[in-house]
């Protein structure tokens, strides 16, 4: 059981990487981004190509892979989801929603159907363990990945708090308006929190594509994933993210280890369940569901 | 040349016009009180100079500079700050973050946090406290701090006596006082009379988006200005109708 427990939990690392700019998107530029899973995937299939073509490896690849997601996420932002947000709430998630059709179709186009890794390229790191007291066997990858997610959650916690840049962020995601009457640029923040946004969606496809496979289609079980998470850690909480990862992957793995099929399920159910308690608790409404912080000032 | 010239603004709110072709001129070191009803387009008016609304048409002049293109995050840096209406504090951060909020445009001066806080002492145990949970006057001062932390050239003060007890209110403009004395010049929108006379050189009452009356604070008396504000000075031109 408790080996259940503690792989659960650094699943749960996964979980909170890929969620991680979901939540971050969401709660400074308000925007649900329906694409995250695809660019997910678009990074890895960018690692595998430096990888299988170059013979570069996925950890030296990053080097190019997330300077690239970084541009991609500014540029998304400045000429796709800033317009799309002045025509209303809607439209931007119906534009990232299309977004995430085109990419998974380019990616089909360019890649084939084939299913792709990035294992093959990290050598034994994918299948190599330590054995910890209590002859409990973790994967390396898995322990690598727990601690990014931690490293990433508290370093993005530590930006947001400490730097003017972070205050610049937070000041924006409370008051767009109100942020510019007093000398920040909006529009210049909102691109710089899409950059690192998908920074973190880059390092999310990295470990997608080193623990599993994936192929062109690989983005829409990502985002659910990402969504599930965000939504039971609360959007906008960079630890709650964490704690909503490790919740689904508790959930999923305690579903596992309750019958073959109860993966999946485990993490839905937890899931339905948060989200109900949380909708009875603070009335309908998603606002309430996603457990934003009040936007009035006075 | 005038600090800040204001040229037949026009202001709308979708189909509403707020403000209807007003002009003025603000010199350096000049105190102008605005007053008027509410929906007169003192706000809007501000919120205009500020950049946080596009004019319709006319254009607002900084040091002879066209501002109308300008994004009021820039505005900022060239000397422009607004203490907005409702004071608009980042209530989930601290007043320390919002006063260093302040600071994003890096204008340089002489304005800190510690230089803010001695001007609000009552802000000194409250440095670490998110906005969102202090009272209505210690919000008002931090609004003011953040705005002073840009150093400023034209301070624009929108109501900052709303919704604060008077005993408040005296409290918010003696701190003032010393700024207004300092003469930094000021633009302020405020309700009580005799506080908008008392604190300025020069008043403008506004009445339905349009200024109904404009002069030396010495020169006008109550009375007048009373009239401006409920629109009786019209009657002598015989334009209202009964």
């Amino acid at each position: 059981m408790s080996n259940q427990i503690i792989q659960g939990i650094l699943l749960g690392g996964y979980y909170a990487l890929i969620a991680c700019g979901l939540s971050f998107m969401f709660s400074v530029m308000r925007i649900i981004n329906l694409a995250h899973g695809s660019l997910a995937v678009f990074a890895a299939y960018a690692l595998w190509w430096l990888a299988s073509r170059f013979h570069v490896s996925p950890f030296v690849g990053l080097l190019i892979v997330l300077p690239l997601m970084a541009a991609i996420g500014w540029t998304l932002q400045r000429f796709l989801l800033e317009r799309s947000a002045r025509g209303g709430a809607l439209l931007p998630i119906l534009t990232t929603f299309g977004l995430a059709i085109v990419i998974d179709n380019l990616l089909f186009e360019q890649f084939g159907a084939d299913t792709r890794s990035l294992a093959p390229y990290i050598g034994s790191l994918s299948y190599d363990s330590w054995e910890w007291p209590g002859s409990i066997y973790v994967g390396k990858l898995a322990v690598i990945m727990f601690a990014t997610a931690v490293v990433l959650l508290g370093g993005l916690q530590l930006f947001l708090t400490h730097t003017r840049l972070g205050r610049s962020i937070r000041a924006t995601s409370e008051d767009p308006d109100t942020a510019g009457l007093v000398g920040v640029d909006a529009r210049r923040v909102n691109a710089i929190a899409a950059a690192i946004a998908m920074v973190t969606v880059g390092l999310a496809g990295a470990f997608l594509g080193m623990r599993a496979t994936f192929d062109p289609y690989a983005g829409a079980p990502q985002l659910l994933f990402a969504f599930e998470a965000a939504v039971i850690g609360g959007a906008g909480s960079l630890w709650g993210t964490l704690v909503g990862g490790i919740v689904l992957a508790l959930a999923q793995t305690l579903g596992a280890q309750v019958h073959p099929q109860g993966f999946l399920i485990g993490g839905h159910a937890v899931f339905l369940v948060v989200l109900f308690v949380r909708l009875s608790t603070s009335g309908l409404g998603l606002r309430g569901l996603l457990r934003l912080p009040s936007r009035s000032a006075s | 040349m005038s600090l800040l010239s204001v040229e037949n603004l026009v202001v709308r709110h979708g189909l509403l016009q707020a403000v209807r072709g007003v002009s003025f001129t603000v010199e350096r070191g000049e105190r102008l009180a605005l007053v008027g009803a509410n929906g007169a387009g003192k706000t809007t008016l501000l919120r205009a100079i500020a950049g946080a609304h596009q004019p319709a048409a006319g254009r607002v002049l900084l040091d002879g500079a066209d501002l109308s293109d300008v994004p009021s995050h820039k505005r900022v840096g060239m000397g422009i700050a607004l203490v907005p209406e409702g004071r608009k504090l980042f209530v989930q951060m601290t007043v320390e973050e919002n006063l260093l909020l302040g600071k994003t445009a890096g204008r340089p001066g002489d304005w800190s946090v510690d230089r803010v806080l001695e001007m609000f002492p009552n802000l000194k145990p409250r440095r670490h406290a998110r906005t969102g949970h202090l009272s209505g006057g210690e919000q008002q001062a931090t609004a003011i701090g953040r705005a002073l932390m840009s150093n400023p050239d034209v301070l624009l003060l929108d109501e900052v006596s709303l919704g604060l007890s008077p005993l408040i209110v005296d409290r918010v403009y003696d701190a003032l006082q010393g700024l207004i004395s300092s003469g930094t010049t000021i633009i302020l929108v405020e309700q009580d009379l005799n506080r908008a006379l008392a604190v300025s050189d020069r008043v403008i009452c506004m009445l339905e988006g349009r200024v109904a009356l404009e002069g030396s604070t010495r020169d006008i008396s109550r009375e007048d200005v009373t009239k401006a504000y409920f629109g009786l000075h019209r009657k002598s031109t015989g334009s209202v109708p009964a």
